[in-house]
């Protein structure tokens, strides 16, 4: 007893003044995120994705520009068609963020190592947030500013300054990451890959079909909330404008900021109002998984 | 220093851990013995923050820990040997477990050399042995330098050198004053490996104790003695000052002398001896009787260290 004791006393190694913080959780789950192969090929398949759908859709209006009718043609949306695809894989990325750790058991070292664990989840979400935006974005401006080459005379093209062109460009890769975010949250509420994927897949393409479903008042009373219909506007340009006069008429002058109607379909979100409620879908998953979070056990 | 008070948890209507009470100090290897499935996993789980007590509490170094300021720094810990993401490089995985408490980049090529992992740290975990990820368990739970190591079943999946190896390793870390706390069904390692020992059943304490004390007090040593002439020589060995019983097949059970001894007494009055067989009180019978009882729910155990009486 008394050598223990001894030893007790000799051992003592130097430890640094303060806490674990943010910074070092952050620098952990970049190191995390960077260090699997799912991640590079995931980036990959974003750009190969988000580019090249783009590329074939502009190429495709521009080689049979001579045999159709250009009344509604959106030469930005026709280029970013590609970001509705890259939302499937950074959605996955994002429910895999969380669940790849949970299937793996390598929650518990994280949790072993930093017990505070909305402060992990932050750090998290940060550093999954950080590379989808910077992720999106690129794969947003190079679709654009491909698609716009593509699109040489007579077809029209936009660019940057046409109105509505850099909202739909910087909004698609925010709509993308907002869909990452509510991937990511989900995984934290399911924790197993496949029912998160499920129920990611679920909210974003089984429920819409669904609604096709329903009768047409459901339909137009329901289909704004959905999140593609949100992607699919931020992307679009030109039909907004066009559809703006209509909607005063149809719901009055004191609503056709917020809500607009396109191409004769049901009302839809503005842009921005509608990457608004999306993100409180993010932040509304995102906050149940942190209460889940803190209450299960790791 | 590992303090348990009254630590609890239950699955619905089942009781894991069962208002368990012990001290593991510093300095020493401690033992955590219990049949598959009574609580010693859920324990762990529990000191290291993971699952939270129904009832009770634990601590490390006198703190709880979630207040520790550098988890990895006090406490190590290897509860599952694949906890590892498989697409993950030894390195990176050690390096973003280092990152969460600024543990330099250095020190993770050092827990690398140590267990011997140095020559794969590039390679996937995913195409580890189980042997070689226990060894990434342990460097993990190295890392930080810690005063304080738990292990979970170490030496499951370890070839003989990796057994040996983990055995020096723990008496190692407690030698230079570290509390080590590891778990095992295997009495024989435990009866390597650790100096005290804390046995558990059904998720309560049986008994915490020294295993040398543990041996001692146990019902111990005896030697089975068959004669043919058993009533004369159980006579004899009596009046020679040994305790015996008869056992049903017509076997005497001799306590308190020799083997050497009862062969001595038996020539000297002429007994035929058909078997002379020592038994030596081993770790493993001092367990198997003592959860046997908490089985049976006899309640408190032979010992004076119990559930009512443990340290708080």
């Amino acid at each position: 007893m008394s050598t223990a004791v001894e030893a007790r006393r000799q051992f003592a190694p130097p430890v640094p003044d303060g806490r674990y913080s943010l910074a070092d959780l952050v620098r952990s789950e970049w190191t995390k995120l960077r260090s699997l192969r799912s991640t590079r090929w995931s980036s990959v398949l974003v750009v190969v994705l988000g580019v090249g759908i783009g590329i074939l859709a502009t190429a495709e209006s521009r080689a049979n520009w001579q045999h159709v009718t250009h009344a509604g043609f959106d030469p930005t949306q026709t280029s970013l068609i590609g970001i509705l695809g890259v939302q499937l894989v950074i959605g996955v990325l994002g429910v895999l963020v969380v669940t790849g750790e949970y299937g793996t058991g390598t929650i518990r070292a994280t949790f072993s190592a930093a017990p505070r664990r909305p402060l992990v989840l932050v750090a998290k979400t940060a550093v999954f947030l950080g590379a989808a935006v910077v992720l999106s974005e690129a794969v947003a401006f190079a679709s654009f500013f491909i698609g716009q080459a593509l699109l040489t005379a007579p077809a029209v093209h936009a660019t940057l300054s046409t109105p509505g062109a850099l909202r739909a460009v910087v909004g698609s890769g925010l709509y993308v990451c907002a869909i990452g975010l509510l991937g990511l949250g989900l995984g934290v509420i399911v924790r197993h890959t496949a029912g998160a994927i499920g129920a990611f897949v679920g909210v974003l393409l089984i429920f819409p079909i669904i609604v096709a479903a329903m009768p047409q008042s459901i339909i137009n009373a329901v289909r704004r909330y959905e999140p593609l219909q949100m992607g699919h506007t931020m992307i679009t340009v030109s039909a907004v404008g066009s559809a703006a006069k209509h909607v005063i008429k149809t719901f009055g002058p004191h609503v056709h900021h917020e809500i607009v109607k396109v191409g004769g379909g049901p009302a839809t979100f503005s842009p921005w109002v509608g990457f608004g409620i999306l993100c409180g879908y993010a932040v509304a998953v995102l906050a149940i998984g942190t209460v889940l979070l803190v209450r299960r056990d790791a | 220093m590992i303090e348990a008070s009254g630590l609890t948890k239950r699955y619905g209507a089942k009781v894991a851990v069962d208002d368990l009470n012990f001290t593991v100090r510093p300095g020493v290897v401690t033992g955590f013995l219990g049949p598959n499935g009574s609580g010693k996993s859920t324990t762990m789980r529990m000191v290291m923050g993971l699952d939270a007590p129904n009832a009770g509490s634990s601590s490390i170094n006198g703190q709880r820990f979630h207040d520790l300021d550098w988890p990895l720094r006090e406490v190590g810990a290897l509860l599952e040997a694949r906890a590892i993401h498989p697409g993950r490089s030894a390195r990176n995985h050690l390096l973003m477990l280092a990152q969460t408490n600024r543990i330099p980049a250095s020190r993770v090529e050092q827990v690398l050399d140590q267990v011997g992992l140095d020559g794969v740290a590039g390679q996937r975990a995913g195409k580890f042995s189980l042997g070689m990820s226990q060894r990434l368990g342990i460097a993990a739970a190295l890392l930080g330098d810690p005063g304080v190591l738990l292990f979970d079943e170490p030496v499951n999946g370890l070839d003989p050198d990796g057994i040996r190896w983990v055995r020096n390793l723990l008496r190692g870390l407690a030698q230079e004053g570290r509390t080590v706390f590891v778990s095992s069904h295997l009495m024989s390692e435990m009866a390597l490996t650790a100096d005290d020992v804390i046995v558990i059943g059904r998720g309560r304490l049986i008994v915490q104790a020294p295993i040398a004390e543990l041996t001692a007090s146990t019902a111990g040593g005896y030697v089975t003695v068959r004669s043919p002439q058993a009533a004369a020589l159980g006579a004899a060995l009596e009046r020679a000052g040994a305790a015996v019983t008869t056992e049903p097949d017509g076997a005497l059970s001799v306590r308190g002398m020799r083997p050497a001894a009862i062969g001595d007494v038996a020539a000297a009055r002429g007994i035929t001896l058909h078997e002379l067989a020592p038994h030596e009180a081993s770790l493993e019978e001092a367990f198997m009787e003592l959860t046997e009882d908490s089985l049976d729910f006899h309640g408190d155990s032979l010992f004076t260290t119990t559930n009512d009486g443990g340290p708080r």
